[in-house]
């Protein structure tokens, strides 16, 4: 009887057969196989590339000898900081503030533009910041018509140009999210404060911000691992470039494993990323974990 | 009459002084404040506009001498852009018909049986959506090689449908819990079995839920350029995110307005689906089955 239970009990859950399957082979498979390629030399082409070796910790010797890999490691913090928590985080919050406070059709209309970014194919974006950011593009137009300097930006200040391409391109995200919080607030407890005599900052710093912290540190989570996988932004702007100024570790896994032909270190690379990731990943979960608590 | 209002909040002695106003009055400051923010978010996408109405275009955002359409009719070649859209079709449909039917049959027994597996199920899922997808791409290029699957259609979106599959079981599944069990419960009584009743019962009934879930999929698939990039290698294959890149990567220099062009044509279609959805299910519907689990 308790067999025959155990094999009902399983048998109800055949439906999750084809997602577990998925899952396993085409997510699971890739991150177990990097890490154990990661160890080993295989090659692109040629003869590592049917018959690997196993080096040891080789490739993540190298990482620490390379000096391109702390510069790396250096860049892509810069470039989450720069362009997630603060640049996406802040403009998404200072956005949903204004909207509540501004006319419908102007909050409506602005919104749209802002979402418009986002929705775009990552190319076409990448594309429209590349010309948007190019040494006679629009804003050297902006910054001529000002009479200020023209600077070729993605060759002079590669990081400065894809810090805020990206939050151009990913400031939406934060917005709603930060619309949906605003919205959950009951408008009794701003009422009150006002009536207190709190100003707008007060209010904000005192009240909304502490009611929204569940949806910021979830916010924070999610665009920071958003924006450790960029790679498109990068790759159509600068191609990590002039001389690694903007190889941020995406690009660089893809660099050593395409352009070089050295899968092993490039997984050895891309091992270093999904360990970041996981860190924050597992951050995610024990706040949404608490949240429901 | 504006000044005065504003010094008036400004000042730190405003305190119990401080009447609520009424509603359009403090309004304005914020509108002008969102309609700069607004006008920086547009600004790259205006180039993208006038560049394809205009012949001689280039990197600068400028009205068009005279207005052309002669950039559309130059890239709206079979070759050049109908075949590509219709691989990104084939590949974006593809991928989110897979990844929905896997989510539906794997929401049903996570949302309606009780077991301690559902809970540890769903977080390992919730940190497959935490993946870094461009972490893994180098490691999935090294599986490709060794299954033998690269330049593969069906592989790769298999793979696709695999990274879109965590998001798509979490949306799917609350979508799921939000229809009640007692409707099935009479389907049963009359003799159908567990699926009939998902079929004729459930399904219909969250239809609106699962339009999103394909369109979000869809608008995934269709905007993706990394993963078609370095798995599709053969030029008939690639969907237009990549031969975009490809081909403007070469000409580009002297194509500026086809590029723009091409970028519009290929962007309209996500751009009309994701109206559908905003305007179908609302923002914050969508966002609460995709953020909150």
């Amino acid at each position: 009887m308790p067999a025959r239970l155990r094999g009902r009990g399983l048998l109800r859950y055949l439906p999750l057969l084809p997602a577990v399957l998925l899952l396993l082979v085409f997510l699971a498979g890739p991150v177990f196989w990097a890490f154990q390629a990661s160890f080993t030399n295989t090659g692109l082409t040629g003869r590592h590339a049917r018959n690997p070796e196993w080096v040891g910790l080789d490739n993540y010797q190298r990482l620490l000898l390379d000096p391109v890999f702390p510069l790396s490691l250096g860049l892509t913090v810069l470039f989450v900081a720069g362009s997630a928590v603060l640049g996406q985080n802040l403009l998404g919050l200072a956005l949903a503030v204004l909207m509540r406070r501004a006319r419908r059709s102007v909050s409506a209309l602005v919104g749209t533009a802002v979402v418009a970014a986002w929705v775009l194919p990552e190319i076409v974006a990448a594309f429209a910041a590349y010309a948007y950011f190019s040494r006679d593009g629009t804003l050297n137009q902006l910054l001529g018509g000002l009479g200020m300097g023209r600077p070729d930006w993605l060759y002079s200040w590669p990081m400065v140009a894809v810090v805020l391409a990206n939050v151009w391109r990913g400031t939406a995200f934060s917005m709603l999210v930060y619309r949906a919080a605003l919205n959950d607030i009951p408008t009794e407890v701003a009422e009150a404060a006002q009536v207190d005599g709190a100003g707008g900052w007060q209010r904000l710093a005192f009240i909304t911000l502490p009611m929204i912290r569940r949806s910021i540190a979830t916010n924070l989570m999610l665009i920071t691992l958003q924006t450790l996988a960029v790679f498109t932004l990068v790759w159509v702007m600068t191609a990590g470039g002039p001389a690694n100024a903007s190889t941020t570790l995406p690009v660089l896994a893809y660099q050593e494993a395409f352009k070089f032909g050295d899968i092993g270190y490039g997984t050895a690379v891309a091992s270093v990323l999904l360990l970041i990731g996981a860190v924050f990943g597992v951050g995610y979960i024990r706040l949404l974990r608490e949240e429901k608590q | 009459m504006t000044a005065p209002a504003r010094a008036s909040r400004v000042a730190p002695s405003s305190g119990t002084a401080n009447p609520v106003r009424p509603r359009d009055r403090r309004s304005s400051p914020a509108d002008v404040a969102l309609l700069v923010l607004g006008a920086c978010f547009v600004l790259p996408l205006l180039w993208l506009v006038l560049a394809s109405l205009d012949a001689g275009a280039g990197h600068e955002t400028k009205v068009p001498a005279a207005l052309t359409l002669d950039n559309f009719a130059a890239v709206l070649t079979p070759g050049l852009l109908l075949q590509p859209l219709w691989n990104s079709l084939l590949l974006s449909a593809g991928t989110a018909t897979v990844t929905m039917a896997a989510a539906v049959l794997a929401a049903y027994p996570l949302s309606r049986y009780r077991s301690r597996f559902n809970t540890p199920f769903m977080y390992a899922v919730l940190l497959g959506t935490c993946l870094p997808i461009t972490a893994i791409m180098v490691p999935v290029y090294g599986l490709f090689v060794q299954l033998e699957l690269l330049d593969s259609v069906p592989a790769t979106m298999l793979f696709m449908a695999a990274t879109a599959l965590p998001m798509a079981i979490w949306m799917t599944r609350n979508f799921m819990d939000a229809v009640p069990v007692s409707l099935e419960e009479a389907a049963w009584v009359d003799g159908a079995s567990r699926m009939t009743a998902l079929r004729t019962i459930v399904l219909p009934l969250m239809r609106q839920g699962l339009g999103v879930v394909f369109i979000f999929v869809f608008i995934q698939a269709w905007g993706n350029f990394f993963v078609p990039f370095v798995l599709l290698l053969s030029e008939a294959k690639q969907p237009a995110a990549v031969s975009i890149f490809s081909f403007f990567g070469q000409h580009g220099a002297v194509a500026y307005g086809q590029l723009a062009a091409f970028s519009i044509l290929y962007s309209l279609p996500v751009l009309a689906l994701y109206v559908i959805v905003a305007r179908g299910a609302g923002n914050s519907f969508a966002m609460s089955g995709a953020v909150r689990g």
